[in-house]
């Protein structure tokens, strides 16, 4: 793997393209925070619409899914040393309590480890503190080199 | 059962229908007796990659999420929507721009928690798209 002390420079400008250019992200309120070498974090913002039990005003667990899987894949894409192409093997959500009425949720995520193949994520979501987490998540991404891209996952990355 | 299928079936129906989140997926599903299929209608607003048109994970993930909570409210006797604990979700293959089918079955279902898989598909009921394992309160 070459490493390019540019590249992340380069992840710089695309990574907010992986939210900001995506319909359903797009139509869910989520926006991009912060970017590190290896990390991310992204809001989504409450929406009425995206509530999931109308008795109590709570956002729907499938929100908290759809966020904590899109910022994990940008925090992989943010650890990358070379242009590839991320799709999400797999992901665990555990919720710890729900989010609560009226406030935006925040997701952080981090890449920590990355094989040539597969890269490994844990990302945490909450309302304002990062002591009371609503729900956590761990991820597995396959990295497939750009030039085999076809939107299909190599064969061999799901043993 | 102190309810008959009919009623059960109208309670889930009723619930999707006064779900702001149900609605936003446009969440659909036929039930049969105790059994249901689940259908997400494609729509541009649930595309994740415009490049090559592929579904939204969170999407998929949602949409899994919601058919396995249907199909435990209808076989449970709880009067409020089962609420997630932790889930699972294997993406075996990329979403195509087209509709999304879902199925799910309650593996064990105990006096508090019950356990949950589900599987999505589209135009192949051979090649699913992605699989669910999840645990769910049953809540009073």
């Amino acid at each position: 793997m070459t490493t390019d002390p540019d590249f992340f420079d380069l992840v710089r400008q695309y990574a907010p393209s992986v939210i900001n250019n995506v319909p359903y992200a797009q139509k869910l309120g989520f926006e991009l925070i912060d970017l590190e070498p290896g990390r991310a974090s992204a809001r989504a913002t409450y929406r009425p619409e995206t509530i999931g039990d109308p008795d109590t005003g709570v956002i729907h667990g499938g929100v908290v899914t759809a966020l904590l899987d899109n910022i994990s894949g940008v925090a992989v894409i943010a650890s990358l040393k070379e242009l590839k192409s991320t799709s999400t093997l797999d992901l665990r959500i555990d919720y710890m309590r729900p989010s609560e009425v009226g406030k935006d949720i925040i997701a952080e995520a981090e890449c920590y480890h990355m094989t040539r193949n597969v890269a490994f994520t844990r990302a945490i979501a909450f309302n304002d503190d990062r002591d009371r987490v609503i729900a956590t998540a761990s991820g597995s991404f396959a990295l497939n080199h750009i030039d085999n891209f076809a939107g299909e996952i190599p064969k061999g990355v799901l043993g | 059962m102190t309810e008959t299928s009919i009623s059960r079936q109208a309670r889930l129906q009723a619930f999707l229908e006064r779900t702001p989140f149900a609605q936003f997926l446009d969440f659909r599903c036929e039930v049969m007796g105790d059994e249901m299929t689940a259908i997400l209608p494609f729509r541009t607003s649930i595309i994740g990659n415009q490049t090559i048109q592929a579904l939204h994970g969170g999407a998929i993930g949602a949409f899994l999420e919601l058919t396995a909570m249907a199909q435990l409210f209808l076989v449970s006797e709880t009067s409020r929507f089962p609420k997630p604990v932790n889930l699972t979700i294997d993406y075996l293959r990329q979403g195509k721009a087209e509709d999304l089918f879902g199925r799910a079955s309650v593996t064990k279902q105990g006096r508090r928690i019950a356990n949950v898989r589900a599987e999505a598909w589209q135009s192949e009921r051979g090649k699913p798209v992605a699989t669910l394992n999840a645990h769910f309160l049953l809540t009073e």
